[in-house]
């Protein structure tokens, strides 16, 4: 951590969380590539956790880590198996469809 | 420039060109790949940073279930490749700025928030005398023993949730469906039915 500094870190994963986000904005005919910006999103927190956690010496950060990878792959899950259904009742995955999904 | 920083920079170019295709590539299942390669290198970091076991789980979790299961669905969902030019083209502009916006935002944050001397009291120093699976045992098996208990109900509910969306069962309903015919074809004469009821005896339903 003394060789690196956090600051690369930082800017590793502010540049990883504005990819995952505008990945959000532009695949939106494909809900596939959607939760997959997600899980990068999600992927540079987890970063910026582990970072802090060796900066801090402090053991923490990494159990987040941990529970926040807990909660993408049930993240992960639930929505691969919307996305099935979905594609069963609608044989596409865009998500302007799913506007019909209310009520 | 020494070693340490050399992996640094390696991995992260990597990590950053990767997730970039991800985003951009118009073949889901190569966005895939991409996805596993950005995991690989986060791993790599994890381990620059003294984080081994969490680099481990990161391959076996992420690259070992999440990866797969995405590709999976990927291959059985058999979805055509879209046109992602011709659909992000009319809000280009205006993706490039909020992206930026939002990245140079949370610079700023960074470079506000790096104050010299901080003070932060270490709750849970990490002994480097021990590995660090230890280490991180020692604390999630006793301080973190309820929010670990709370993370597994969570993975079972999505277990039992994944389950009960796509089990097809044609004998049984198992999940409520829409019948939007059975819905538009109901009216008052096949839904109420006015009965007398007598005095002391009951109906029959």
């Amino acid at each position: 951590m003394q060789q690196i500094g956090i600051e690369n870190f930082l800017t590793l994963t502010a540049i990883l969380f504005s990819i995952g986000l505008s990945g959000i904005f532009i695949n939106r005919k494909n809900i596939i590539s959607l939760l997959m910006s997600i899980e990068i999103m999600l992927l540079s927190i987890n970063i910026n956790f582990v970072a802090f956690s060796a900066l801090l010496n402090d053991i923490v950060g990494q159990i987040f880590s941990i529970f926040i990878l807990t909660i993408a792959g049930a993240e992960a899950a639930i929505g691969l198996a919307i996305l099935v259904v979905y594609f069963n009742n609608r044989k596409n995955i865009s998500i302007e469809g799913a506007s019909q999904l209310k009520g | 420039m020494n070693f340490t920083l050399l992996l640094f920079y390696i991995f992260s170019i990597i990590t950053i060109a990767s997730s970039l295709a991800v985003v951009t590539t118009r073949n889901t299942i190569y966005s895939v790949l991409f996805l596993i390669l950005v995991f690989f290198n986060v791993s790599g970091l994890f381990i620059l940073l003294n984080a081994e076991f969490l680099a481990m789980l990161l391959i076996i979790v992420y690259v070992g279930a999440i990866a797969v299961l995405f590709l999976f669905v990927v291959m059985m969902l058999n979805v055509d490749s879209m046109d992602l030019k011709k659909q992000i083209r009319p809000f280009l502009p205006i993706l490039i700025m909020i992206s930026i916006t939002i990245f140079g935002e949370i610079f700023l944050f960074e470079k506000i928030s790096m104050i010299e001397n901080y003070q932060i009291s270490t709750s849970f120093p990490i002994n480097q005398n021990i590995s660090n699976i230890k280490s991180i045992g020692n604390v999630l098996y006793t301080d973190f023993i309820l929010p670990f208990q709370i993370s597994g109900a969570a993975l079972f509910v999505a277990m039992i949730g994944a389950i009960l969306l796509t089990l097809k069962n044609e004998n049984k309903q198992t999940a409520k469906k829409q019948d939007i015919f059975k819905q538009i074809s109901h009216n008052k004469a096949n839904s109420i039915e006015l009965v007398k009821v007598e005095s002391g005896k009951g109906i029959n339903i």
